[in-house]
């Protein structure tokens, strides 16, 4: 059984990609028999080329991928290099995986609150500084150009980057490199740049691709905050397969195809940036320079993680009071009267989903977790070196949603499997499967082997040693991997919508839905209620172990 | 005590090599009661050889010849059946039982009185009283007393120590040397000590098998 795990796991996310990508492939080309499409023709991709804006949706899509990645690793690196040790190290380092958790579309609406025209930064400076006496007429939100996409897409990236180094870090032995270069002279940050960096990179590289790729082809978050005429190339692609005219269908697989190009090259040019990169700095590595730019580089490395972090905090404390506010004249900081109105009008539509919510990610992650596990455990038994299918977990995070996920309803159809809550488990179980795995197997490989073989010796078969010493001494990381998976699935807006066919609804789902309203309030509660959900997750996987009894000192971490 | 339980351990031919390279040649016999130690700097291969011995060997290396107990071949048996007790460096108290509950861990299944023996057990090492209490709060000490008394609880028919006493300091390792193979020869179990020290070969009393 246990040998049967990994080729599981590879076919569970193997399978779906490939499937679904054929089956948008095929109709991109006229191939789609259920539709009347028999012959292979380019009518939908002359029919892509001739929308409006296609140009511009496509040029928004690439550039917020590129640029919002650039951004969130030089935030997350330039901390990394100036604050290892200080007060704002260890205060991160507890603050991230909450700021994971919290999800992209939750994050979108707080910071749409913060920065619309008549948001709470806007009330903050108004009129003392402007002299605003009424909101600016102005797109500061969904602006053409995607800015504010990209500012979203940058808070959600930051903290994920920065969880990725942190994990990687330990096997570098970076206080050591660290303690040899200042021994040169070299000050902590330009020592850091020099000696970690460049043996930190590589060992992110998979995740910084992955954000890519999520990046250029994200819906929940540019639904929210990305340009309307044209809105992004996923977007787009969302609209002409909801389309009524079954004929769209064909252009939209076509729209899918090129949305997997759009994103291949985002990869293509970040790789011949990184190339660039390389050389450019191979002098710079061992030029001697020792001192030069610390400071400033110390201060942004310090101030630009404080302040994505703040803006992501202070977010979700706009969620909330917009959740309770009453009447709110501009430009008050604060509405005239607070109300439970909100909440509890929305209480009775809360239920359905929530129950959906929390069904599809208990499902999906217990899954997950059990795949995980069993794969680790018959690592650990055959002793085999887990590099070469590494890059297999990232495939459905380095493939666009919008790219297969289509073509996935459509090879599920052809096996006679409607849209419904099973397909929604599994289609969240592709996402959820890989970040479970990342979050656990390091932890899992580095437990001293000598605990099992202490077990074994006082006649404990093995087995009973994974459920009786394995399983307890990993409680806490278990746990832990457990709750991000939870965020994960709670977080998936696409493949709910698309694989639910609409019916299943999940408090993401419905959150996202009120975007296209205007009741500021009720996406309050809303999203505060879908930021809230992966919380809980986490507080339960810190607290459970207490609560467990397992009150003993060594186990604490 | 039963005649079994006094089988010798014998190792015939023993020949360890890490990719093609041979490390160590060992034939012994270790007799009931005895401490056979075997000596060599680190690189020698001598834990190599108790995880040979123990079930646990790393697939990187390549090893021969044979291991008995009396008359049953532990080769063929999977590691949990081959009824040998290991002590290494660290006492290794799992953090998530109390220390009565690492003692019962090593208990086999089906036995009377259970407390009374974990009692008993702690009483003889002079940590009576201490079955609830969280391994991380005792002394390095008190740990590897613990640890000793879960081994010989487990009813091992032969032991393997890994340098069992070069994490301790000075004083509590003489303390701990006369402790553990005073226990292991009143149990009369043949027993292989692995160590760089000297002195712990010369408290072991045995016959001694140098390496490299």
């Amino acid at each position: 059984m246990l040998r049967l795990a990994p080729a599981l796991i590879i076919a569970l996310l193997v399978l779906p990609v490939g499937a679904g990508l054929m089956m948008v492939l095929l109709p991109a080309f006229g191939y789609l028999p259920t539709l009347g499409g028999h012959g292979a023709s380019l009518a939908p991709w002359q029919m892509l080329f001739a929308q409006p804006g296609l140009g511009r949706s496509v040029m928004v899509s690439f550039a917020s991928g590129l640029v919002s990645t650039a951004v969130a690793l030089v935030i997350v690196v330039l901390f990394l290099a100036a604050s290892r040790g200080t007060w704002l190290d260890r205060g991160m380092r507890r603050l991230v995986s909450p700021l994971l958790a919290i999800p992209h579309a939750a994050i979108a609406f707080g910071f749409a609150f913060l920065i619309a025209p008549s948001g709470l930064v806007a009330r903050l400076i108004s009129p003392s500084l402007t002299g605003w006496e009424r909101p600016l007429d102005m797109l500061i939100i969904n602006d053409p150009w995607g800015f504010s996409l990209m500012a979203g897409l940058v808070l959600k990236e930051v903290p994920f980057l920065l969880l990725m180094s942190l994990a990687a870090l330990p096997q570098l032995a970076p206080e050591k490199r660290l303690m040899l270069a200042r021994s040169l002279g070299y000050s902590p940050t330009i020592g850091w740049l020099k000696t970690v960096l460049p043996s930190l990179y590589p060992l992110i590289r998979l995740p910084v691709y992955a954000v890519i790729a999520y990046a250029t082809s994200v819906v929940d978050m540019a639904l929210i905050l990305g340009p309307k005429l044209p809105p992004t190339l996923s977007v787009s692609i969302l609209g002409w397969f909801n389309d009524p005219d079954i004929s769209q269908r064909f252009m939209a697989s076509a729209a899918a195809v090129l949305q997997l190009g759009v994103t291949v090259a985002a990869l293509l040019c970040w790789w011949l940036l990184e190339q660039l990169i390389r050389s450019l700095t191979r002098y710079w590595l061992i030029n001697g320079s020792r001192q030069r730019g610390e400071i400033i580089l110390r201060l942004v490395g310090r101030s630009a993680l404080l302040f994505s972090s703040i803006t992501a905090l202070a977010a979700l404390v706009g969620l909330g009071l917009f959740s309770l506010a009453g009447f709110w004249r501009f430009p008050e900081v604060l509405p005239q009267m607070l109300t439970l109105d909100h909440w509890q009008r929305s209480g009775p539509m809360l239920a359905t989903p929530l129950i959906n919510t929390a069904l599809i990610g208990l499902v999906s992650t217990v899954l997950a977790t059990a795949l995980v596990l069993a794969t680790l455990e018959n690592e650990h038994r055959q002793h085999i070196q887990p590099k070469r299918a590494l890059w297999l977990l990232y495939l459905p995070l380095l493939v666009p949603q919008i790219a297969f996920l289509f073509g996935l309803i459509v090879a599920a159809e052809s096996l006679g499997i409607r849209p419904q809550l099973g397909l929604v488990i599994s289609g969240h179980l592709l996402f959820v499967l890989p970040y479970v795995y990342l979050s656990l197997a390091e932890t899992y490989r580095q437990l001293d082997p000598r605990w099992l073989k202490v077990a074994r010796s006082l006649g404990v078969s093995r087995s009973s040693a994974f459920w009786r010493v394995r399983l307890p001494l990993l409680l806490a990381p278990l746990l832990t991997a457990f709750a991000v998976g939870l965020a994960v699935s709670i977080g998936q807006y696409l493949p709910t919508q698309l694989l639910g066919a609409g019916r299943v609804t999940t408090v993401t789902t419905e959150a996202v839905a009120l975007a296209s309203g205007s009741n500021r309030r009720l996406i309050g509660v809303w999203a505060l209620v879908q930021a809230g959900l992966p919380l809980i997750g986490f507080m339960l996987a810190l607290g459970l172990p207490r609560l467990l009894g397992t009150h003993r000192r060594d186990l604490a971490t | 005590m039963t005649a079994s339980f006094c089988a010798p351990l014998r190792l015939e031919q023993v020949s360890i090599a890490l990719a093609g390279r041979e490390l160590l040649v060992v034939d012994a016999t270790i007799s009931s009661g005895e401490v056979l130690t075997v000596m060599g700097p680190s690189g020698s291969g001598k834990s190599t050889l108790l995880a040979y011995i123990a079930g646990f060997l790393d697939r990187e290396f390549t090893a021969s010849g044979g291991v008995w107990l009396g008359e049953r071949n532990l080769l063929s048996l999977p590691a949990e059946q081959r009824n040998i007790g290991l002590l290494f460096q660290d006492p290794l108290l799992f953090p998530h039982l109390s220390v009565g509950g690492n003692l019962r861990f090593g208990l086999p299944r089906h036995q009377k009185d259970k407390r009374q023996q974990v009692t008993q057990a702690l009483e003889q090492v002079g940590l009576a009283g201490f079955e609830s209490r969280d391994p991380a709060t005792l002394s390095g000490g008190q740990q590897s007393r613990v640890a000793l008394m879960r081994l010989l609880l487990s009813k091992p028919r032969t032991v393997l120590l890994d340098e069992p006493f070069s994490k301790l300091d000075t004083a509590l390792r003489q303390e701990m040397r006369t402790l553990v193979f005073s226990q292991l020869r009143e149990a009369g179990l043949p027993t292989l000590l692995v160590t760089h020290d000297h002195e712990d070969a010369n408290a072991a009393g045995g016959p001694v098998i140098e390496l490299g």
